[in-house]
């Protein structure tokens, strides 16, 4: 087994802490998500861990239970924005022509329109459940990982193992999941770990402006937005769940850089 | 008796390794080499890629490449050791009493400015010249180079002037601070044979002219045979020999030396069939999109059965653009093409699996020929699975089967592409071919990226799978020595036209045309004097 680097050990430590919680939630949760069991912003004692939020329910259950759906949201949503925008990047990479022209451009006409405020306008439109959450914050994304496999998968089709997979007869399917994708695959893993801190961010921004999860179902965003009155009265209670948001994207940083590494250092990269 | 210009004793340079997931490892790159040089002379460093010829020649402006240690021994360049010299004392040297020629001329010019800032900056900087006097030697160095136009030359940016007229012009850089000593690594390398010529002919011109000493690296001992006092030939960082030219080329002692020597002439006997052509290739145009005039004009070729048709030419010259449209990446304008008895079409994506299977291609640069992601099993296993429909065990035996036809044992199955040498690669690249059980194989200069006894090995392993498998090679090559080795008709290409066009033996017997004349008297042949000769008879 390689060794693996402090920083890279830490992020996962604290990946692995947060991804636990989350997936364990019924079971640590001291409280249900909306109980109310105290008084309005009490101080943190041995009850109560973390002290309650604006309206008395355990802010460290609260925590637990936002994370699981931040978590999950910005996972399905990551998934969401990967399969699109590499499949479609690829796609274009090779076909190239007005494929890639129509679908390059209609992305460059989706990124021209700032993410969050067309995010705002679809969901104002929209239902806001947690699927058509996920599937708006997927979508918008997919455009950056688009253009990212398209640069990627352009540099690699026209090597000459490529051509050579051409002359043999192959099909489309083959040249771009057996010949570019595994030469693509490393920045395109690195970038999903980027993708998922953008949407923890993402979806955490969009909950404290209102349109993201929706009460009484809480995610980190939510209960900044809840607590953030507390802030003028000197109450921490809308820090932790920022501190949260920080240590996850951090620690998956963390992790993502050392992917980074590996992955390019991999057989393919042994020349040097 | 002074000191000579540039001593060398006993150098070792190591660098560190870092593979992954494994301890750092040192490794030795040079090992003990020693080596003088006079002032005024030339000294030849020859050997094969990774034979540390190009770290000793930076080493005398004691430079070493990322993460090269100049590690023991003693450098003296002037009477200094330099070996550990630091910050003032390089600046004061590099640039001023070295200067240094790299290999591609068009990287190493900054695109932005023109020729004359740069050829003269490394003197004006130095303060061995002021900017006048200093683009006075520059237009005098033009000329004696010459270059077209030597008073207006230097006005011009790097991309007005050609890839031979380029190098010409860094050499007139690293002459113009008057050094004492010249690196020059490979500066005609990468330069067709005719550009080659009058390239050498300059720079050696202006070292006698500048009385300065020279090291010049290259792995072509032709090229050095005209140019060098002394050659020292070098493999994996250490001296093989050491000696005058002359000695080297007519008497060498080293068993690896006598090989590199003998490497250049080789004959192959041209076969002769009546058989009907594998590919014919009638009255064929191309062009690029969007461009008017022809890269391939009225091309008419033919190739038999279990022969080699080699198609000569410099760059430029659309030889490769031939594969291109033969194989059907590049569709023709007009013409037609016939394989085996079928018309073949002009797209590649509508040809049949059997005219896809039976045309194969081989490039010229086996390293990215090959995915690097998929082992040497999966590469020469993949056209067996997709034509022959192969699998399992059967799939296994074949590709076995294959290594060992290409020389490589089964243990390689597993390997992946960056843990092969540059041979054992090419060697792969054949295999992939063969295992499509092709009638013709297109080899695109399969063997100029390759050290010579290499290349001869990878030649000699096309010529005995053409006597068993009876599969016909379009053999595309600038090098003349590698036709005559191989090949038993012959097109010499020209500006995307057909200059010459016959067996072996009559398109290499006079009466030349101009051009095939000059293609041939431009090869470096391995013997000193020749360059004179050559020019000489140029001149008359």
């Amino acid at each position: 087994m390689r060794r693996v680097p402090i920083p890279a050990l830490i992020g996962l430590f604290i990946t692995g802490l947060f991804i636990l919680s989350a997936i364990a939630a019924p079971i640590i949760a001291p409280y249900g998500l909306s109980e109310i069991v105290g008084d309005v912003w009490e101080p943190a004692s041995s009850e109560f861990w973390l002290g309650t939020d604006n309206i008395g329910r355990d802010l460290l259950s609260r925590l637990i239970w936002g994370g699981r759906t931040t978590i999950l949201v910005a996972i399905a949503a990551t998934v969401v924005s990967f399969v699109t925008g590499s499949v479609l990047g690829l796609f274009a990479a090779v076909v190239g022509g007005w494929i890639d022209q129509l679908l390059s451009r209609f992305v460059d006409l989706i990124m021209a329109i700032p993410t969050l405020i067309f995010a705002l306008v679809v969901l104002s439109v929209m239902p806001v459940t947690i699927p058509v959450l996920i599937l708006v914050m997927g979508l918008l994304d997919s455009t950056r990982v688009f253009r990212l496999s398209r640069a990627v998968a352009s540099d690699i089709a026209v090597m000459d193992f490529v051509e050579a997979a051409q002359l043999r007869g192959e099909g489309r399917a083959w040249i771009i999941f057996r010949e570019i994708l595994p030469n693509a695959l490393s920045p395109l893993v690195a970038e999903a770990g980027m993708r998922f801190i953008f949407m923890v961010l993402f979806v955490s921004t969009l909950s404290f402006l209102g349109l993201g999860v929706q009460p009484p179902n809480a995610d980190w965003g939510g209960i900044v937005k809840e607590n953030k009155d507390g802030i003028v009265y000197g109450i921490p209670a809308a820090l932790l769940p920022a501190i949260a948001i920080a240590a996850l994207s951090i620690s998956v940083n963390l992790v993502a850089d050392w992917v980074l590494d590996r992955t390019s250092s991999l057989k393919g990269g042994r020349n040097g | 008796m002074d000191k000579p210009l540039l001593q060398i004793d006993n150098l070792t340079i190591e660098a560190t390794a870092y593979p992954p997931g494994e301890a750092p490892r040192r490794i030795t790159i040079v090992d003990g080499v020693s080596l003088t040089l006079e002032k005024g002379k030339v000294l030849g460093l020859i050997g094969e890629s990774g034979a540390g010829k190009s770290t000793i020649g930076l080493s005398a402006m004691a430079y070493g490449r990322g993460g090269i240690e100049l590690s023991g021994g003693k450098i003296h360049l002037n009477n200094r050791e330099i070996r550990k010299a630091r910050g003032r004392v390089l600046r004061s040297l590099r640039g001023a009493e070295v200067t240094y020629v790299a290999q591609s001329a068009a990287a190493a010019f900054n695109p932005a400015k023109r020729l004359m800032e740069q050829v003269t900056e490394a003197a004006v900087t130095h303060g061995r010249a002021t900017k006048a006097e200093a683009e006075k030697r520059a237009v005098d160095l033009f000329r004696k180079l010459g270059l077209p136009e030597p008073e207006n030359f230097g006005n011009r940016y790097p991309h007005q002037v050609s890839g031979g007229q380029l190098q010409r012009a860094m050499t007139a850089m690293a002459l113009c601070p008057q050094p004492d000593l010249v690196i020059f690594d490979e500066p005609t390398t990468a330069l067709d044979v005719t550009t080659q010529l009058g390239v050498l002919a300059a720079i050696k011109a202006a070292i006698r002219d500048q009385g300065v000493a020279a090291l010049y690296i290259t792995h072509d001992l032709a090229v050095v045979a005209q140019i060098a006092d002394n050659i020292m030939v070098l493999r994996h960082g250490k001296t093989v020999e050491y000696g005058t030219a002359e000695q080297i080329i007519t008497a060498p002692k080293e068993e690896y030396t006598q090989a590199l020597v003998s490497v250049v002439a080789k004959d192959h006997e041209e076969k002769n069939t009546d058989l009907p052509p594998i590919l014919e290739v009638k009255g064929l145009r191309a062009n690029y999109r969007g461009m008017t005039r022809d890269v391939l004009s009225n091309i008419n070729v033919a190739i038999q059965p279990g022969t080699t048709l080699a198609v000569v030419g410099e760059s430029g010259s659309g030889k490769s653009t031939l594969a291109r449209v033969i194989t059907g990446l590049l569709p023709l304008s007009a013409g037609q093409m016939v394989f085996d008895g079928r018309q073949l079409t002009p797209d590649q994506k509508s040809r049949s699996r059997d005219d896809l299977r039976e045309l194969q291609m081989i490039y010229q640069m086996a390293d990215v020929a090959m995915n690097p992601r998929q082992t040497v099993g999966t590469i020469i296993g993949r056209p067996l699975q997709f034509y022959f429909g192969m699998k399992g065990k059967e799939l296994r035996n074949r590709v076995v089967e294959l290594l060992g036809e290409i020389e490589l044992g089964e243990k390689f199955i597993d390997r992946y592409p960056a843990e092969l040498s540059g041979g054992q690669k090419q060697r792969v690249c054949i295999a992939r071919a063969l295992a499509a059980k092709p009638k013709l194989i297109i080899c695109d200069e399969v063997t100029s990226a390759l050290d010579p006894l290499v290349a001869e090995g990878i030649l000699k392993l096309l010529a005995d799978l053409q006597e068993r498998e009876q599969v016909s090679y379009m053999f595309i090559t600038h090098d003349i020595a590698t036709v005559r080795a191989i090949a038993d008709t012959i097109a010499v290409m020209h500006l995307g036209k057909l200059v010459r066009y016959g067996k072996k033996s009559e398109v290499l017997a006079p009466p030349f045309d101009d051009y095939t004349d000059m293609l041939l008297k431009s090869v470096p042949e391995l013997r000193m004097g020749w360059m004179e000769e050559v020019m000489g008879t140029a001149a008359e």
